[in-house]
């Protein structure tokens, strides 16, 4: 690295030792999919109930016991679930001296949504810090993997240092209706890796402005389910202002609504050589316009294989519902944030997600505002506020 | 036929209501108004037209109403519009004087506004109005005429009105499909502040906020010129879909609460107060919480006010405001707005009259029918300047005949 780094977290190397795990059916997929040449020195890892024989990963760990006959999980997050915490030591010594940890899946099946939880603790006594990316599944899959997903999803984020998570029906806003199925799996699986990418990139390259891990965990740990993230490139000589309006049309994040709403985000900027003080200057304040009442974390590196080539990743971590999450929440206060050293006993740690697993109820999704007569105006817009929406509503003001 | 060239008519096509004041000019040019239809409107959402049927039919009962009234028959309008894609900026053109003797001509003022009109607006967008403000000859400021002036740099600034050209092309459509002519189309803001300032406040500075049912225009004058303006799709009907919605009644119910029970602060009486609302047996359905009610009204009425103050402060006018803010259009009955919108911009806030003309002077002091008053009073200036016509011309005649056939 160029800069001196304070002695951080990743002080243990100058590259961290990161594995990227993909657990499941999907997170398999999805880790064929992150297994490019920028991922090299990083190991792969692939878990599965059924016989994860077909990946190309360097590790492969089958989950099997007899009570599966070889069926694998069937779609049962509770037997997926059970069987990891049977295996737990397995999981443990997979994560064995890495100082990062990626677990990509598809939550709403048997083995992503059973097992990530799980691995993610084994990580976290490991002494790895836990970034897990995850999709959520279509509407269409049915009520059932919606809410495995939803509460597989409140377990990851009780136990890993951040999740961000890409509900797959917002996927089909990015697409064209006569996307063959295959290619839109291909969009979802290339979106995750753009997000791996860019939290990637903010680890590795040799940052002019430094954001640590910690930074990315403080921002997308303990929020609201859906930590949107947005990764866009662009180059040539208007590429900051290009990357704005890109940044700003970003369907993840609701053509910048996401930016507005959200209380923290993070910012990471990745261009050649050539990356100038203005350009940098110049997103931020876009950025910054857009979302007033956040926390901005940025970040900006220079990568000199990226030539004339400006990359922005935006994390934005929503306001969380705060009764929803009253298990998680408790628990996070209770674990120091960043540093493994200070990690508590493990006894007392694991049983937080199996309380907060009984503890939370099917919930019916966060509808959105219906605009009553303004429905199907075109919306009034005053600095990304849409002003149709009753103003007690956007203020948060409780009646009563 | 020939001689009523001396009525003018001001047509608003609002949210809620469609409004056409006709006025009459006697040979001094003072304003008489004699005349006022109004109907409700259900084709025009957020002061933009959505249903172009529905409006042509509310447009011909008000204009019917208004004829009938004021007994003459209305030709030509001048049209209201408004709407949030329209937008306000000042502009400034320089010109140097290149005559040897560096006396100011009337063509270097004409070549100057010329060029501060040149603005590069959005190919889709078409100016409405473009106000020339003051002259500055080489850097001397505030020249209201600079002919006969020795200078060699001349430079004016002028506020540019503009908007969407197909969206105020959709109205003037509307209007010429019921046989009327549009004289001129006017941004209703700037029509508001004419019928509710004198000169004196336009000179102090003034903050004409017009409230309408779906969009809030607001004009800043200062100096006797346009200084600012601006639109925001928030109105009434915003006020009365917060309603609906916090207090789960049916818009209809909501828009009678807004109107019965609304205030624009939360009153003390209104504390722990409830009101049912009965269905038309007078079987009880619904009690609603008084305080809820204005609490909601009261959120929504203080944002629309801190975005236009807000707005005026990043113009760098509010301390120009002497004169204060004069509140018109329907929404400035609710109860207690003054009070709000003097907390808000922290100067004196008067609800405006249309004191300005003579006429039909106590049914037409309504804030609501400020925007079609000051139509008529524009059409009234616009005239003023026009030079004497010669009724008996070729070209009077061929456009009276033209008209007339036109109508038959």
């Amino acid at each position: 690295m160029e800069t001196p780094e304070p002695p951080s977290l990743l002080a243990a190397g100058p590259k961290p030792l990161v594995k990227i795990f993909g657990v499941g059916t999907a997170g398999l997929a999805l880790l064929e999919a992150a297994h490019t040449p920028e991922f090299a020195g990083s190991d792969f890892i692939a878990i599965n109930t059924d016989s994860p024989a077909a990946s190309s990963a360097k590790v492969k760990i089958h989950l099997e016991s007899k009570l599966l006959r070889g069926l694998g999980s069937g779609g049962d997050a509770e037997r997926g679930r059970a069987l990891a915490e049977e295996q737990f030591s397995t999981l443990k010594a997979a994560c064995e001296n890495a100082n990062v940890v990626f677990i990509l899946a598809g939550l709403g099946g048997g083995a992503g949504s059973g097992i990530s939880p799980i691995l993610a603790k084994a990580a976290r006594e490991a002494g790895a810090l836990v970034l897990a990316f995850v999709t959520l599944p279509f509407d269409c899959e049915g009520n059932r993997r919606e809410q495995q997903a939803q509460q597989s999803l409140a377990q990851l984020r009780a136990v890993a240092d951040g999740v961000i998570c890409l509900p797959g029906q917002k996927i089909f806003k990015l697409i064209d209706e006569n996307t063959p199925v295959v290619e839109t799996f291909r969009v979802t699986a290339g979106l995750l890796h753009e997000g791996l990418r860019g939290v990637w990139q903010l680890l590795t390259r040799p940052g002019l402005i430094q954001v640590h891990f910690s930074d990315v965990c403080a921002l997308v740990r303990d929020r609201h389910a859906e930590s949107a993230f947005a990764f866009v490139e662009t180059s040539g000589p208007g590429r900051a202002r290009e990357a704005v309006e890109k940044i700003l049309a970003h369907p993840l994040l609701d053509e910048g609504r996401a930016l507005a709403e959200s209380d923290a985000v993070l910012v990471s900027l990745t261009a050649g050589k050539d990356l100038t003080m203005a350009e940098i200057g110049r997103v931020m304040d876009q950025v910054k316009r857009q979302c007033a009442h956040a926390q901005i974390i940025m970040g900006a590196a220079v990568d000199s294989a990226l030539k004339d080539k400006l990359c922005v990743t935006v994390i934005a971590a929503k306001q969380g519902v705060a009764a929803a999450h009253v298990a998680p929440r408790s628990e996070a206060r209770a674990t120091p944030l960043s540093l493994p050293g200070h990690r508590e006993p493990a006894l007392s740690r694991s049983r937080g997600p199996r309380k907060a697993s009984k503890a939370i109820q099917t919930q019916l999704p966060l509808n959105i505002v219906s605009k009553g007569r303004f429905d199907k105006s075109e919306p009034t817009k005053h600095n990304g506020e849409d002003l149709d929406v009753p103003t007690f509503l956007r203020r948060g003001i409780p009646l009563n | 036929m020939f001689d009523d060239s001396n009525i003018i008519a001001g047509l608003e096509i609002g949210t809620h209501k469609i409004c056409v004041v006709v006025g009459e000019q006697n040979a001094e040019g003072t304003l008489n108004i004699i005349g006022l239809g109004q109907a409700r409107s259900r084709g025009v959402r957020k002061g933009e037209i959505i249903d172009p049927q529905q409006a042509e039919e509310d447009l011909r009962a008000a204009v019917y109403e208004a004829e009938q009234m004021a007994d003459v028959e209305i030709r030509s309008v001048y049209l209201g519009v408004s709407g949030s894609h329209i937008r306000g900026f000042n502009n400034r053109g320089v010109h140097p004087v290149v005559s040897a003797d560096r006396e100011i001509s009337e063509d270097d003022v004409q070549d100057v506004v010329k060029n501060a009109m040149a603005v590069n607006l959005p190919a889709e967008n078409a100016r409405i109005h473009s106000v020339r403000q003051r002259f500055s000859v080489d850097g001397q400021d505030g020249v209201t005429n600079p002919v006969g002036m020795l200078g060699a740099r001349l430079e004016v600034d002028m506020h540019v009105i503009h908007g969407h050209a197909n969206r105020l092309q959709n109205a003037i459509r509307l209007v010429r499909g019921t046989q009327l002519e549009v004289d001129e189309i006017v941004f209703t803001g700037i029509a508001s502040s004419l019928a509710l300032l004198t000169n004196d406040q336009k000179e102090l500075g003034a903050l004409v906020v017009d409230m309408g049912g779906g969009t809030t225009e607001f004009v800043v004058h200062y100096d006797g010129v346009i200084r600012h303006s601006g639109v925001l799709a928030v109105g009434g009907d915003h006020v009365a879909n917060d309603l609906a919605y916090g207090l789960k009644v049916p818009l209809s119910r909501a828009e009678k609460l807004k109107i019965e029970h609304g205030s624009a602060l939360v009153t003390e009486a209104a504390k722990g107060q409830t009101i049912s609302i009965t269905n038309e047996l007078g079987l009880e359905l619904k009690r609603v919480n008084v305080e809820h009610l204005q609490r909601i009204m009261s959120l929504r009425l203080e944002e629309l006010f801190q975005l236009i103050a807000r707005d005026v402060e990043q113009a760098g006018l509010t301390d120009y405001l002497r004169a204060g803010v004069f509140l018109c259009g329907g929404g400035s009955r609710v109860p207690d707005l003054n009070r709000l919108a003097e907390n808000i911009f922290q100067m004196n806030v008067t609800a405006g009259h249309a004191g300005a003309l003579s006429g039909l002077a106590t049914t037409l002091d309504q804030p609501e029918f400020a925007a079609a008053i000051g139509l008529v009073k524009y059409g009234s200036l616009k005239n003023r300047k026009r030079a004497p016509r010669n009724l008996f011309s070729p070209q009077a005649i061929k456009g009276a005949f033209g008209r007339f056939m036109q109508r038959s």
